[in-house]
């Protein structure tokens, strides 16, 4: 897994939605960092803005953790 | 005096015990009105407003406040900011009620949630979210707008957030009159309490709507200052008045029966007496001349207070500093009061908070009943030359001390739809 990747998420999660850094971990559900699923379709529009890389509903399906969200963004940029 | 009149029962003898607001005059209820007493206008030149290039850039902002700090995580990005104002004020409305406990600042805990309803005036809503969200719809097309736009621009969801971090089960309405909502939203709010529907109503009025697109409109109209100068814009009454300074902020009063109130060790602030409502039938944005409407209301609150208009001695004026307002608002004054408009002291606060629109008619409903409680009533600032046109005792320079039992305030939206409350001593 990226560790780039992983620290871009919590960079967008402490700076953009107030979640604490140290609580982003690859292991750490979206839910327990107090995002619902509006909260993540919007996480989604700034990662597009930093990477360029658009998760759309589809690759949403079965994201549970931040690290679920990094290994689909890294298939996506493959 | 009385606050029981002969033809009401005890479920209408509705009173305030808690009150909050945020206000270019200051952060909360206290701060504003030393502000307002102080007569010192709040506006000042929008560094925000000129660099987006509006037409003009002199605003009344609200104090500024961190809302992850004091709201919660998220509270930012997840809601309006009309939203942390209404938020904002509701804290300190409930913590003077008494209605919260020492875990939490928000949840009532000492009535049942249940019977606790929310009736919240705005008549932009989430003005804020929409100007930028529209931009990016603009700029980057339809896949990029925020999935946050629906549930932080809605008008709905300051009394809905409310209801989420207070757990108010009860009625949750929000109420447009545009500038005289906040005072049509506690009217309802004692109707509420009035008719057995709720026991405890958190009811007042916000708006956040300090946008390029809300100033631009309103420069069309010809209907905002385009003073250059910011310390003299806001200037109601005056003969050189050209128009409102926009505003935001919020007030919040907690509504309850007197029993109720009394049943749970609570004191009384002072009684929503008389509440009145009418619309102009006439014009979507201008008042008719002879202030039709606004009478209709006033006489109305006066007549359901079960007074008469000389026990009224002050008024707190909708007067938004607009030529055609205050005119009208002087005719309708003198068609209500008849004689005894010379015994009433008015002023409009506007002249240090800028005109709050949606907000308005709660935080002058809160200093109207600041004046009652303390006899005190502040001064119209930068009222330098009343308009010889307009025959009224209005309060300028310095507070004036007098004996007040009951004091009116007034709101005339657009659309033609009035508002006017009548308070008196607890």
């Amino acid at each position: 897994m990226s560790d780039d990747l992983l620290e871009t998420f919590r960079t967008i999660l402490a700076g953009e939605f107030s979640v604490p850094a140290d609580e982003v971990t690859a292991d750490a559900t979206f839910e327990a960092l107090g995002l619902d699923s509006l909260d993540v379709v919007e996480l989604t529009l700034v990662l597009e803005d930093r990477v360029g890389v658009k998760l759309g509903d589809e690759d949403l399906e079965g994201v549970r953790t931040v690290g679920d969200a990094v290994a689909k963004v890294r298939e996506r940029q493959a | 005096m009385s606050p029981a009149g002969g033809t009401r029962g005890g479920d209408r003898d509705v009173v305030v015990t808690g009150m909050g607001a945020i206000t270019p005059a200051g952060r909360g209820v206290a701060a504003t009105w030393e502000g307002v007493l102080a007569g010192r206008t709040a506006a000042a030149r929008d560094e925000r407003l000129a660099a987006a290039g509006a037409p003009v850039a002199i605003s009344c902002r609200a104090p500024s406040f961190d809302a992850d700090a004091e709201l919660g995580r998220g509270t930012t990005r997840r809601l309006d900011r009309f939203t942390h104002l209404a938020l904002l004020a509701t804290r300190e409305a409930l913590a003077q009620a008494g209605l919260v406990g020492a875990d939490d600042p928000d949840v009532v805990t000492a009535t049942d949630p249940d019977r606790v309803g929310v009736v919240m005036g705005s008549g932009i809503g989430g003005g804020e979210t929409w100007e930028s969200e529209y931009a990016r719809l603009a700029a980057e097309g339809p896949s990029r707008v925020s999935p946050l736009f629906v549930p932080r621009m809605l008008s709905n969801t300051a009394a809905g957030t409310m209801a989420i971090r207070t757990h108010a089960r009860g009625p949750n309405l929000t109420v447009n009159t545009a500038c005289a909502a906040g005072a049509s939203a506690i009217h309802v709010g004692r109707d509420l309490i009035a008719s057995g529907t709720a026991d405890v109503v958190l009811a007042g009025g916000v708006e956040a709507g300090i946008t390029v697109i809300a100033m631009s409109a309103f420069a069309q109209m010809g209907a905002l200052s385009t003073n250059p100068d910011p310390s003299t814009a806001s200037r109601p009454f005056d003969v050189d008045r050209d128009g409102f300074v926009m505003g935001e902020g919020a007030g919040v009063l907690v509504l309850e029966s007197r029993a109720h109130a009394a049943a749970r060790g609570a004191a009384p602030l002072f009684v929503v007496a008389g509440c009145g409502a009418s619309a102009d039938a006439h014009h979507a944005t201008a008042p008719p001349e002879d202030g039709a409407g606004a009478v209709l209301a006033m006489r109305r609150a006066i007549e359901d207070a079960g007074l008469s208009p000389a026990d009224i001695g002050h008024h707190n004026a909708h007067g938004t500093s607009t030529p055609l307002n205050d005119a009208a608002e002087a005719r309708a004054l003198h068609a209500v009061f008849g004689s005894d408009v010379d015994r009433l002291a008015v002023t409009s606060t506007k002249g240090v908070t800028g005109h709050l629109l949606g907000a308005a008619g709660a935080v002058e409903a809160i200093l109207a009943a600041m004046a009652l409680r303390e006899g005190r009533v502040p001064p119209t600032a930068n009222l330098a030359t009343q308009d010889p046109d307009i025959h009224l005792d209005v309060v300028a320079g310095a507070p004036r001390e007098v004996g007040l039992r009951a004091v009116i305030s007034a709101s005339m939206g657009f659309g033609g739809q009035n508002a006017a409350l009548v308070l008196t001593a607890a």
